[in-house]
């Protein structure tokens, strides 16, 4: 269950962010991608999680092994916890949401309505959705946003049993998750030059 | 050298600048020709008096309209199979002409059926799918305008155009079957109707200057679509040098 | 695939609005056309069916930028996109689920506004054959104009511009059967026709949906 990046670039609306990015991401790894605002990190998790497509480059890897998680967390505020997390599971073809909601301390409001919760809870149901996937590579954008310390941790020690289990993690994130073994990638350095997109370059 | 050369912009506005002139010039004094001709120098329909003289406008017009929108599929679907910038603009340069012409076979035929049927308007199946054609012209530019990414809007109505020729095709048989109609047949192209008797064909000398206002018809269109295109493509392009601009 | 039906499905009842706000929108075209054109009975008996179709039609337009527009807003759309499910199927399922909660109601309720509008005796089982046949294609075809419009800030009157001349062969056909039906003349033709037409739209439309909701969502 790897996944390799090869020489990718990706585009935003057209223009081209990033450039020759390459990478592998191996079972059991963590990889945080780190860089300023702008730089392109949703961008590149949204081309290797398949939502858009690549300008350039190849993303191997085996089918249907990602789980992504965006800024919008993808809860449905008329449903309870435990209705949102069964939904996923369903849709993922698993059964079992008892672990998310325990790794993620949602026991107590599993049966809260998920328009009622707070930003930190909503974003700790968001990231419980990870585990009911069983998706081995889970890659993740801006995966603590609003969350506490208390739950900062409780996402990290999720992250480290998914990677103890063989499952591997791609986060774009700008604190220190305590994740000491996880490799760090800049994409500073991958800034793709500033050209028109590439859709305009016949026009030019 | 292949056709598709042409689908490069900085070519297809080269090869356009040199022939637009005169496909201008051709459309112009065809035009001229065939309505100065049809209009002043054709006999009074014996049934229909001088009414009969506004097909110079409306036949070529009614043609045009639906030709349009066939240029327009054929141009998405390049764009969706080989994915050529300028098609896709031509296909947006395209629709507004289309829907004009199809205004003035819509005018031009409510006021040849005022003194024929008694009426301006009747929901005739034929009047009533250049009605259909008209709104589908309407929601294929209206989609071209609300969409800010260009290829994003080229790809959407591309999708649009072809689902919606389909769904027009559709409609033209179940107004047909909804409604019979005042309408005459199509009387100009029909086989045989050239030998007919007076009163189903479109005798010869209503018949060449008809032709001729169709050749100016064609050719304007061609013209209008052509000059569009280059616009379509100058917008382009300079939102493109500006991009740059502001990239670097 | 049927636990996205479920899930629309439970969404459309808690969220209240779902059944009633196109039914209640129905209801009132209906009591509003006899101000319209007057309370001569054998008028409104006449005019009927057809006006039936349509308050049903656009009942039925007025809920279609809930099909997609709130799944794209939380996010749900780019997670779905990323789920083990076709995109096809996706839409499909979005497409029957509206389906259920706007068509079916409109096919129950049409019958009884028949009785408002004096709908001749015959005519309440045409009436309801159609729409239980024409309403799915409504459905469809509106989720491909909702797949169109999705990312737009404004779609809603743009959705209703694209959409409202693709519903013109169905609404045709349907209103044919129901017109026919009341009079007691033969149905068959038109019958078969909506049903082609549902079963052609229902079929293939989806590809056509699905490619539009990628694109959007790239």
């Amino acid at each position: 269950m790897s996944l390799v990046i090869d020489n990718l670039s990706v585009a935003r609306g057209g223009i081209p962010v990033l450039d020759g990015v390459s990478f592998a991401l191996r079972a059991g790894r963590a990889l945080v991608v780190r860089g300023p605002n702008g730089a392109g990190k949703t961008t590149l998790l949204r081309t290797v999680a398949g939502l858009q497509p690549p300008a350039q480059g190849v993303i191997a890897g085996d089918e249907d092994t990602i789980a992504y998680a965006g800024h919008a967390d993808g809860l449905k505020t008329m449903l309870s916890v435990s209705e949102n997390l069964t939904f996923w599971a369903q849709v993922f073809g698993t059964a079992d949401i008892e672990p998310a909601v325990h790794a993620f301390d949602l026991v107590p409001l599993r049966d809260r309505l998920a328009g009622t919760l707070s930003a930190g809870q909503k974003r700790r149901l968001g990231l419980a959705r990870l585990m009911v996937t069983g998706r081995p590579i889970w890659v993740l954008d801006e995966p603590t946003v609003s969350l506490d310390a208390a739950s900062v941790a409780l996402f990290a020690q999720a992250v480290r049993r998914h990677l103890e289990d063989g499952g591997s993690a791609l986060m774009a994130t700008h604190i220190d998750l305590g994740l000491a073994e996880a490799d760090v990638l800049d994409i500073t350095p991958f800034r793709a030059a500033p050209r028109a997109a590439a859709s305009d370059e016949a026009f030019l | 050298m292949s056709l598709w050369e042409y689908a490069n912009p900085v070519k297809f506005i080269r090869a356009t600048d040199r022939v637009l002139p005169w496909i201008s010039i051709l459309a112009i004094s065809s035009l001229t020709i065939g309505l100065v001709w049809g209009f002043f120098f054709t006999p009074d329909d014996f049934r229909q008096g001088s009414t009969v003289k506004i097909i110079y406008l409306h036949v070529p017009a009614a043609l045009m309209a639906i030709n349009a929108w066939l240029m327009m599929l054929v141009a998405s679907l390049i764009w969706i199979v080989r994915r050529h910038h300028v098609s896709a603009l031509a296909a947006r340069a395209a629709a507004p002409v289309g829907a004009a012409m199809t205004v003035i076979g819509l005018a031009t035929g409510a006021i040849w059926g005022q003194p024929m049927w008694g009426t301006w308007w009747a929901w005739d199946p034929r009047l009533t799918s250049f009605l259909i054609l008209f709104l589908f012209y309407l929601g294929y530019i209206a989609l071209w305008q609300a969409i800010e990414d260009d290829d994003t809007a080229a790809d959407l109505t591309s999708i649009l155009c072809l689902v919606g020729s389909v769904f027009a095709l559709l409609s033209r048989y179940a107004v047909n079957f909804w409604n019979q109609g005042l309408h005459q047949g199509a009387s100009v192209m029909r086989a045989g109707a050239l030998a007919g008797d007076t009163q189903e064909r479109v005798s010869n000398v209503f018949f060449l200057p008809l032709m001729v206002c169709i050749v100016g018809f064609v050719l304007l269109f061609v013209a209008l679509v052509f000059l569009r295109t280059q616009t379509e493509i100058r917008a382009r392009r300079t939102r493109a040098l500006i991009a740059r601009e502001h990239a670097s | 695939m049927i636990a996205l039906l479920r899930r629309d499905l439970a969404l459309a009842i808690r969220a209240g609005g779902g059944f009633g706000l196109g039914l209640a929108f129905f209801l009132i075209v209906t009591v509003l056309v006899p101000f319209g054109v007057g309370a001569d009975t054998a008028l409104l008996g006449r005019i009927a069916p057809g006006i039936l179709w349509v308050g049903s039609l656009l009942a039925c337009l007025l809920s279609l930028d809930r099909i997609l527009a709130l799944d794209w807003e939380d996010g749900s759309l780019d997670l779905l996109a990323t789920a083990p499910l076709p995109m096809e199927g996706v839409v499909s399922i979005k497409a029957f689920a509206h389906w259920i909660t706007t068509g079916l109601p409109l096919v129950a309720a049409a019958p009884m506004l028949g009785v408002l509008l004096n709908l001749p005796g015959p005519g309440y089982v045409w009436l309801f054959v159609s729409l239980a046949l024409g309403t799915p294609a409504l459905s469809v075809i509106g989720t491909f104009g909702a797949a169109l419009t999705v990312g737009l800030k404004r779609g809603g009157l743009l959705m209703s511009l694209l959409v409202l001349p693709l519903y013109v062969p169905t609404l045709i056909f349907g209103a044919e059967v129901a017109r026919r039906g009341a009079e007691g003349s033969a149905v068959q033709t038109p019958l078969l026709m909506l049903a082609g037409i549902s079963f052609g739209v229902t079929a293939l439309l989806p590809f056509a949906s699905a490619a539009v909701l990628r694109i959007n969502l790239r």
